[in-house]
């Protein structure tokens, strides 16, 4: 038998780069695919909309554009990964989003009810509808599928009966429409990029050195400080294109990162930590993974099956409140569109499984920034309305492509 | 935790008085038709008898486990392996009949009571998530944590342990997931994950079955080795030759009764089978009127 595959040698063996990379390679090639789609569609989609727009894709009134856009995408994609995670799906986030903000709508306007009590009544709502597709599903036993598109009709009546036919209920709140359409200060932009890459950065050093003096599994140190260098540019690089002016006159001065972008961050670093660092979040793993094992390790199956839904639901209220925030009003037809279908999108295309048991909170924003540059070039473009619909449509089934080719390609490797 | 009591390497002599005994009067206790050996037993099934509706599946079945032994459990399809086992696991409840643990009385109502008093099973299909590595496997539903956060150093390091205790070499890392292994790996890491629980008894179903050559050869070295570390271990197999290779004891059900309880060494490949199909063999078994009576 060799050394190398025996004797937990891989553990013990000093990684150097060269290793790594070559590791990284065969796991590549096993279907462990990353975020590399996502990276690569992202950077040839940049590409080819500066090519076709030179002067406005890549405006900094543009790029500033695209953040808020892929904000309700993100922040919806975010709760949806909780559920695909476990090979669920919830059609009906969508629409969800959209009774949550006509809630929190209706509160401010007909009860004058300050911001945080209509805010916190959407999230409830949420809660609810989560709880009753939750209990629906893990209880009864409904697949997840049907029961999410009965409410995704259901619900649209709902949006329709609160609203009333053909019409919007404007938003109007100073703290509501700030969260989409107004920015940090600049120096709050700053503090927040390096606040953000120093905390990682203590924390991927702190784990190697910790794995390094306990002589357990770690990867080479170049590797960390090169990933967390990657990722502290990206932020600082991020802040820098926000924090320009891009008012269209010179009269005034618009710059900072949107207010939007600090929600998606913390939204991202609570989700991330649940997701890799708590026991709910490996048993969502494994319950994704392989749910009869998770039962016979003593986890309860059904009560995660209900939490994930009503996290997923909870976050669709987020994403209805951002974008009633960003078109100040929610319209009958808010969430019944387009949004599900993105944000499943931005959950496969950052590399999320459709067959549970594998993704990350960053897919969310990976696959939201994606999806709305794609939906933003295609805006500057001009195209048709078909024609956004085919190659949205089209894209969403290339990434699911990719999910059940790189599953299939892992199942072959792995055994 | 409870006290843990595996002696590390080598097999305990006859007369070693293992960690987990009792007082002297407990260990002076005879087992029913005990061999030689004379340690108090892990677990003792007295006069068990299951039903499901009007099958009678179990007729007063008598069960000795002692530590440090491999007893193999053999018998046909239908002779009541799987219900005999599912009764200890807690999963199906007895109709009658006593279980003793470690010489007290213990009622079993299900999973959890089980794997409190350190029983674990390894099932046939394994129960492993693939998309898991191995540590996260091994700890599943049982994870150590800091406060609310994973302490992914601590279960990595009793990860190891366990599989080094147990000399399991194979694996490349015990952060490989669980989907690059191969049968083998796969059941030797279940096989781990039942002894990292300080487990007094591991109930090992057709660990076996689905193996090569060499991958049985792997797993037939951890069942010994699982022995000798202080475990209690049934195998349940019909692969005579892995049975005559690890076993200590041997017992055979017929029709839900209990054919024989012997020592390996005391019975011939031939005369186990013969348990096996009629229930009786020479000397041995039941009385020709009671096997033949469920025909």
């Amino acid at each position: 038998m060799k050394l190398a595959d025996s004797d937990f040698a891989a553990d013990r063996r000093a990684h150097d780069v060269g290793s790594a990379v070559r590791d990284y390679l065969t796991r590549l090639r096993g279907g462990e695919l990353g975020a590399l789609p996502a990276l690569l569609g992202m950077g040839g989609l940049i590409l080819l909309f500066w090519i076709l727009r030179p002067e406005t894709f890549l405006s900094s009134q543009n790029i500033a554009n695209l953040f808020t856009q892929a904000l309700p995408v993100t922040i919806l994609a975010m709760g949806l990964i909780f559920v695909l995670l476990l090979g669920e799906i919830d059609l009906s986030a969508g629409v969800t989003g959209g009774v949550c903000a006509a809630v929190m709508a209706k509160l401010m306007v007909d009860a004058e009810q300050p911001w945080y009590v209509a805010v916190l009544a959407a999230l409830a709502t949420g809660l609810v509808i989560g709880g009753a597709i939750g209990w629906l599903v893990s209880v009864i036993r409904i697949p997840s599928f049907v029961v999410t598109l009965a409410l995704f009709l259901g619900l649209q009546g709902v949006t329709l009966r609160l609203i009333g036919e053909g019409g919007t209920v404007p938003v109007r709140d100073d703290v509501v429409v700030a969260l989409a359409n107004k920015n940090m200060p600049i120096w709050a932009g700053w503090l927040l990029a390096v606040v953000c890459t120093a905390g990682y950065a203590a924390v991927q050093l702190g784990r190697w050195r910790r794995q390094h003096q306990r002589n357990l599994a770690a990867r080479p140190i170049q590797l960390v400080v090169g990933q967390v260098a990657v990722v502290g540019a990206a932020l600082l690089f991020g802040t820098f294109l926000l924090s320009r002016d891009r008012a269209p006159s010179p009269l005034i001065t618009v710059a900072g990162v949107p207010w939007g972008v600090l929600l998606v961050a913390v939204l991202f670093i609570i989700a991330s930590f649940v997701l890799s660092r708590t026991p709910y979040g490996r048993h969502l793993y494994a319950v994704g993974g392989n749910a009869e094992a998770a039962r016979r390790a003593g986890i309860n199956v059904t009560r995660l099956r209900m939490s994930v839904f009503m996290i997923a639901s909870t976050l669709a209220a987020v994403s209805g409140i951002v974008a009633a925030s960003r078109l100040n009003s929610v319209a009958t037809a808010s969430g019944g569109g387009n949004e599900l279908l993105f944000a499943v999108g931005a959950a496969v295309i950052g590399g999320t499984s459709l067959f549970g048991g594998k993704g990350k909170a960053r897919d969310a924003i990976l696959g939201g920034l994606v999806v709305s540059i794609i939906a933003n070039g295609l805006g500057l473009l001009g195209a048709k309305a078909y024609l956004n619909m085919l190659i949205t449509g089209g894209v969403l089934l290339l990434a699911a492509s990719i999910d059940a080719l790189a599953r299939r390609q892992r199942s072959a490797s792995g055994r | 935790m409870a006290d843990h009591g595996p002696v590390d390497g080598g097999i305990p002599a006859d007369d070693d008085i293992p960690a987990e005994s009792g007082t002297p009067a407990e260990r002076g206790t005879p087992g029913g038709g005990t061999p030689p050996g004379g340690e108090t037993p892990v677990l003792r099934i007295t006069g068990l008898n299951k039903s499901f509706g009007a099958v009678h599946v179990l007729h007063d079945v008598d069960f000795t486990l002692r530590p440090g032994q491999v007893t193999a459990l053999v018998g046909d399809n239908g002779a009541g392996k799987s219900t005999l086992i599912k009764c200890i696991a807690g999963i199906h409840p007895i109709d009658s009949g006593t279980i003793e643990f470690e010489g007290r009385q213990v009622s079993i109502s299900g999973p959890r009571d089980a794997a409190a008093l350190g029983i674990e099973v390894v099932y046939q299909d394994l129960a492993l998530a693939d998309n898991l590595d191995i540590v996260q496997n091994m700890f599943l539903g049982r994870e150590r944590t800091k406060g609310v956060v994973l302490d992914e150093d601590s279960m990595e390091q009793a990860a190891r342990e366990t599989l080094a205790r147990l000399s399991v070499r194979t694996v490349k890392s015990v952060r490989q997931q669980v989907a690059s292994l191969s049968g083998g790996q796969r059941q030797t890491v279940a096989i781990a994950k039942a002894a990292l629980w300080e487990s007094k008894v591991v109930i090992l179903d057709e660990p076996t079955a689905a193996l090569g050559v060499a991958q049985t050869r792997q797993v037939l070295d951890l069942v010994r080795r699982l022995a000798d570390t202080g475990h209690s271990v049934v195998l349940i197999s019909h692969n005579m030759n892995d049975v005559f290779e690890v076993a200590d004891r041997i017992t055979a059900l017929y029709l839900g009764r209990v054919a024989a309880d012997v020592a390996r060494a005391e019975v011939t490949h031939g005369q186990v089978v013969e348990l096996i199909t009629a229930g009786r063999s020479g000397e041995l078994g039941l009385a020709p009127v009671t096997a033949a009576e469920n025909l």
